[in-house]
């Protein structure tokens, strides 16, 4: 196994700048570690590897020729296949899009293009975003680094498992209600959720619009920051992108890395901590907060009376914006077609291939925004769901007001085995439990790994004010200083 | 009590315009309606007096300026498309034939 595939993202882009390797060495070397464990990790849908070849290729000329480069060129990373890559396929794990190569580039993708990364491929994923596991990901489950017949979450489940086992140092994730965090957790990886409207949704196959958020996943907190960094910033193509630019999360992530934080105030969420987490990963959570405590952090306890209804609420709203975005598969414009006989109406063909294209997951999920929708029941259901998410905003707003940021453990319980959840979907959504509170409220999150239990991954969750990233970077970078990076058992 | 029968559902799939199965109306309906059932703690909140969010961030109307700009040819645009027809997207019928002849 080459050392090249163990370095940090900001070690290979050193090496790189300084020509002590090459981006084509770095590169190869990923895609071979990909060729060597991705049939039993199937991270990846789709290795584009002459795509990625000529992208270092290019990086090492421009070296070559004298050019200053980014703090990212030369580094490989892998995208959640939820962006759109122009020429390369993009499913988002569904058979309806099957084939689809996008005519265009994700305003993320392309600000990797434009810092000098270099994109190994398309990631693994839950349909459409809406899962917890990567089981309801039509082409297959991804399987855990650390235990291959354990889930590695979800939704972004190939990206955060790409990390672990080490085929890629970066990579893409999107976070509707947790997918980016949760599996970072359950992997023993970093995973940030920025500021909604801090990156950019162009080119990001929607699942729920106000609740959708692109972000940064690496094995380090400073690599995250970079990297957020490089794709984070207002898009005139989004009309809820923030225009106003990222804070300064990689300055953050180094002054965290001093392991100090003398001054800062932390909030324990009381509603968090109590019954619905495992003891295990509880008691990591605990020794999480004393090391915290002992670099000089304030920890209060902090209310949040209503974050309990945050699940219910969440699993109103998502679908319901859901049923409206997935209306655009309708066999015309892009993807499958089923049905069309020259007799069938558009509406019948339209059905067929609905239900040929979409996955039990996404049909539940569009079924329920349209209930929750539907005149007799939009202000029981929708409508309360909306009111009860201002509360939990009021809550967090309330809560910043004594103190700088929020901690829980990042979710109840570590990787379960695969198949554990797929029986009661209601008991798969409890995945979600601790993540879903920051979508509702629109301000970013990040999971850091905390310790193991049984031998499994732990995240800790920091939360912040919206556009305040910087200060979770502080917080994740200084108790990874404490309690290090987790390395999974040999592939 | 169960929120939903399984004809609503039938109902629903209609509206979502999904050709569900039989086998799949029966699995469907037993957890909508769990499902159903624990979204509706969100009805133990009082919130009469709150008003929605429907939103993070505050939604304002975004144009940019009416210059022409580069922007995908037809063959881009349509190169996923299942059916084309001379540069256009072809539909199967969306009118009964008497109706259309």
């Amino acid at each position: 196994m080459s050392e090249l595939i163990k370095l940090t993202a900001t070690e290979i882009a050193g090496l790189v700048a300084k020509g002590e390797t090459s981006a084509v060495e770095v590169t190869q070397a990923h895609l071979d570690r990909i060729a060597a464990v991705d049939d039993r990790v199937h991270a990846f849908l789709h290795v584009d590897s002459e795509g990625a070849l000529a992208a270092a290729r290019r990086v090492d000329e421009r070296r070559a020729g004298g050019e200053e480069l980014g703090p990212l060129a030369g580094v490989p990373v892998a995208v959640k296949d939820v962006l759109t890559t122009k020429g390369v396929p993009t499913t988002v794990g569904s058979k309806i899009l099957e084939g689809w190569r996008p005519p265009y580039d994700s305003t993320i993708v392309q600000r990797l293009r434009d810092a000098g990364t270099v994109m190994l491929g398309k990631t693994n994923m839950d349909e459409f975003a809406m899962g917890s596991s990567t089981e309801y990901s039509a082409y297959g489950p991804t399987h855990n680094p650390w235990d291959l017949d354990r889930i590695p979450g979800g939704s972004g489940g190939g990206s955060a498992a790409a990390l672990a086992a080490y085929e890629a140092p970066l990579s893409i994730g999107s976070d509707t209600g947790g997918s980016i965090r949760q599996p970072g957790a359950v992997t023993g990886t970093v995973g940030a959720k920025p500021t909604y409207g801090g990156t950019s949704r162009y080119g990001l196959v929607a699942f729920s619009s106000s609740l959708d958020t692109p972000g940064p996943c690496a094995r380090t907190v400073l690599d995250a920051a970079l990297l957020h960094q490089v794709i984070g910033g207002h898009d005139p193509r989004d009309s809820t992108s923030i225009p106003q630019p990222v804070p300064d999360v990689v300055a953050a992530a180094k002054l965290g890395a001093t392991g100090d934080l003398t001054g800062v105030k932390l909030g324990v969420v009381t509603e968090f901590t109590g019954e619905g987490a495992e003891p295990g990963v509880m008691a990591a959570f605990r020794e999480s907060v004393d090391a915290l405590a002992k670099l000089g952090a304030e920890i209060v306890e902090v209310s949040c009376p209503h974050f309990r209804y945050a699940l219910p609420a969440y699993y109103l709203i998502a679908p319901s914006e859901c049923s409206s975005n997935l209306a655009r598969f309708d066999g015309v414009r892009f993807g499958l077609r089923v049905g069309d006989d020259g007799n069938r109406s558009l509406e019948e063909v339209m059905s067929l291939t609905r239900e040929a294209g979409f996955g039990a997951e996404v049909k539940r999920r569009i079924m329920i925004g349209t209930y929750a929708l539907s005149s007799g029941y939009y202000d029981a259901y929708y409508g309360q769901a909306q009111k009860v998410r201002t509360l939990i905003t009021r809550d967090f707003t309330a809560a910043f007001e004594q103190v700088d940021a929020l901690i829980s453990p990042t979710t109840p319980f570590v990787a379960f085995p695969i198949g554990a959840r797929t029986a009661d979907p209601y008991q798969m959504y409890l995945a979600d439990l601790f993540t879903i509170p920051t979508n509702l409220y629109g301000g970013p999150g990040i999971s850091v790994p905390c310790g193991l239990s049984d031998g499994l991954p732990v995240g800790l969750q920091v939360m912040a004010p919206t556009m305040a990233d910087d200060r979770m970077y502080r917080v994740a970078a200084a108790l990874e200083s404490v309690v290090g990076t987790f390395t999974p058992p040999a592939l | 009590m169960a929120a939903i029968s399984r004809e609503e559902v039938a109902h629903l799939a209609r509206l979502s315009r999904l050709a569900v199965t039989e086998e799949e109306l029966d699995t469907f309906a037993g957890q909508l309606d769990v499902i159903l059932q624990s979204v509706a703690q969100v009805g133990e909140v009082a919130a009469a007096d709150i008003p929605p969010t429907s939103h993070s961030v505050p939604l304002t109307n975004v144009l940019r300026e009416d210059v022409v700009t580069p922007c995908l040819t037809p063959e881009e645009a349509l190169s996923g498309a299942p059916d084309v027809d001379q540069q256009r997207f072809r539909v199967p019928r969306i009118l009964d034939e008497d109706v259309a002849s």
